[in-house]
């Protein structure tokens, strides 16, 4: 009880819309940014977010989740070459949506397949996500060397055509990704929850950020993508995200059940 | 008082010990049983289904918003009792409504799924009614997670370090709180039953 007022305060003070979101998930979150500052209660950090914007653009930070990797999912990877792009190649222009892109590693991972596949010269790569500062190291494309070695794994085994390197420049502990990748990818700031539709575009990859969401949320996200897409179009989600839980069902076809690839019906 | 789930954290030489529950926990146990297993990211959970082919009892993924069985509805007959594993590479938690979230959050004591998450959700979503078990490991993940359900006055069940493949993890454990049992596996899957069986009556 005392957590939903928490979030109500958030969204009439700032905007941000927190109120449908898994309650574990949130209490967790919240929980720890209350040990790290030294709050005995929950009364004691809605007084704070109230009063200190910079407390609260930490708790925003800890509650928009930006953990993400290159390729993550081999499978998936393996999958979209397969079934994906034979579909995607039969448009002579194509539009993907990339909803809550985070730091911008999946983006990057998408325009790299299209590279290979010969598709991204007429691509277009919307990557959105709620969280600026996240969108805006995702612009920067710049990542340790530490984690590229964890990405190159991945690419490799998602069935990369190439050596990993091709696709970046090494600058001491750092690399910052090809300018040849982000030359098509467009960076905005788009809230699911409370935007509406973006544009119509041929596919949408939405990964592993419903699983943060109820179902009565998860179901007006879902309206708001099969709005957005055109009869046909490609739907991925996160390997253990579904549309079971949402009426939207019987709207897509599978394109391949495990990897949560789905096709909108015409 | 009735026990309405149990939760297990076991990670290094954890295959041997859960093949070993699994195989010997009867096919009528109605206290479903949710479990983190530390395994590689890259893990394709196919271990999951041969531990199931093993078991007497219903052994699956814990699915995104998948409601957990509940041992009183089976008095009717419509449920029955099932083992929920974490997926490699998601935290697994669990709602006050008893249904799973899964997250993509940030490694926990460098685990991912972490026992301290699990714990510490199921703890406050089944409060005194939880049966929290830790067993072989080599870190100290789990011991936050069983603090919590002692504080919500659940019960704590840790393996005999001397009896656990790998001991640090239920040291760690009993290390942070008074357990209500030290027990070898054998002793523990006995106490289970036993449990079971006296609250199913």
């Amino acid at each position: 009880m005392e957590i939903s007022l928490l979030l109500e305060a958030i969204y009439q003070k700032y905007g941000y819309d927190f109120r449908q979101y898994s309650k574990a998930h949130i209490n967790r979150r919240i929980r720890n940014r209350m040990a790290l500052a030294r709050l005995e209660d929950v009364s004691q950090i809605q007084t704070k977010i109230l009063n200190d914007e910079t407390f609260a653009y930490e708790l925003l930070q800890d509650l928009s989740i930006t953990v993400t990797e290159m390729f993550r999912d081999q499978y998936f990877y393996g999958s979209l070459r397969e079934n994906v792009i034979p579909v995607l190649k039969t448009y002579p222009f194509i539009k993907i949506w990339h909803a809550g892109c985070a730091t911008g590693q999946e983006a990057y991972s998408m325009a790299i397949i299209l590279q290979e596949e010969g598709l991204y010269d007429r691509t277009t790569i919307y990557a959105t996500d709620f969280n600026q500062h996240a969108l805006n190291r995702a612009k920067e494309g710049i990542f340790s060397n530490a984690i590229i070695k964890e990405y190159t794994i991945n690419y490799q085994l998602s069935g990369g055509k190439k050596s990993f390197s091709d696709y970046y420049t090494s600058n001491y502990d750092n690399v910052i990704m090809n300018q040849s990748l982000k030359r098509n990818i467009v960076w905005a700031n788009h809230n699911l929850v409370t935007d509406s539709v973006f544009d119509e575009v041929h596919m949408i990859l939405c990964r592993n950020v419903l699983i943060y969401f109820d179902s009565n949320l998860q179901n007006k996200v879902q309206k708001l993508f099969y709005d957005s897409l055109i009869n046909g179009g490609i739907l991925c989600l996160g390997s253990k995200e579904g549309l079971p839980f949402t009426d939207f069902f019987e709207k897509y076809m599978e394109l391949d059940k495990t990897q949560r690839i789905f096709k909108k019906k015409y | 008082m009735r026990y309405e789930a149990i939760v297990i954290g076991v990670s290094s030489g954890g295959m041997n010990a859960l093949k070993f529950i699994f195989s010997t926990l009867p096919a009528d146990f109605s206290i479903p049983i949710i479990i983190v297993q530390h395994m590689s990211a890259r893990s394709d959970n196919e271990w999951i289904k041969l531990l199931n082919e093993k078991s007497n009892l219903t052994v699956k993924q814990a699915d995104e918003k998948e409601k957990i069985a509940c041992p009183t509805e089976q008095l009717f007959g419509r449920e029955t009792g099932n083992i929920y594993i974490a997926p490699a590479n998601y935290h697994l938690l669990i709602e006050k409504d008893k249904t799973f979230s899964l997250t993509i959050d940030e490694h926990v004591n460098f685990a991912r799924p972490s026992i301290d998450v699990l714990f510490e959700s199921a703890a406050d979503a089944y409060k005194n009614k939880l049966i929290g078990v830790i067993l072989t490991g080599s870190n100290n993940d789990g011991a936050k997670g069983i603090k919590r359900i002692k504080e919500y006055g659940g019960l704590a069940i840790i393996q005999d370090p001397e009896t656990a493949e790998s001991p640090t993890m239920p040291a760690s454990a009993i290390a942070v709180i008074k357990p209500d049992y030290i027990l070898s596996l054998e002793k523990i899957i006995e106490l289970l039953i036993k449990i079971d069986t006296n609250q199913s009556r």
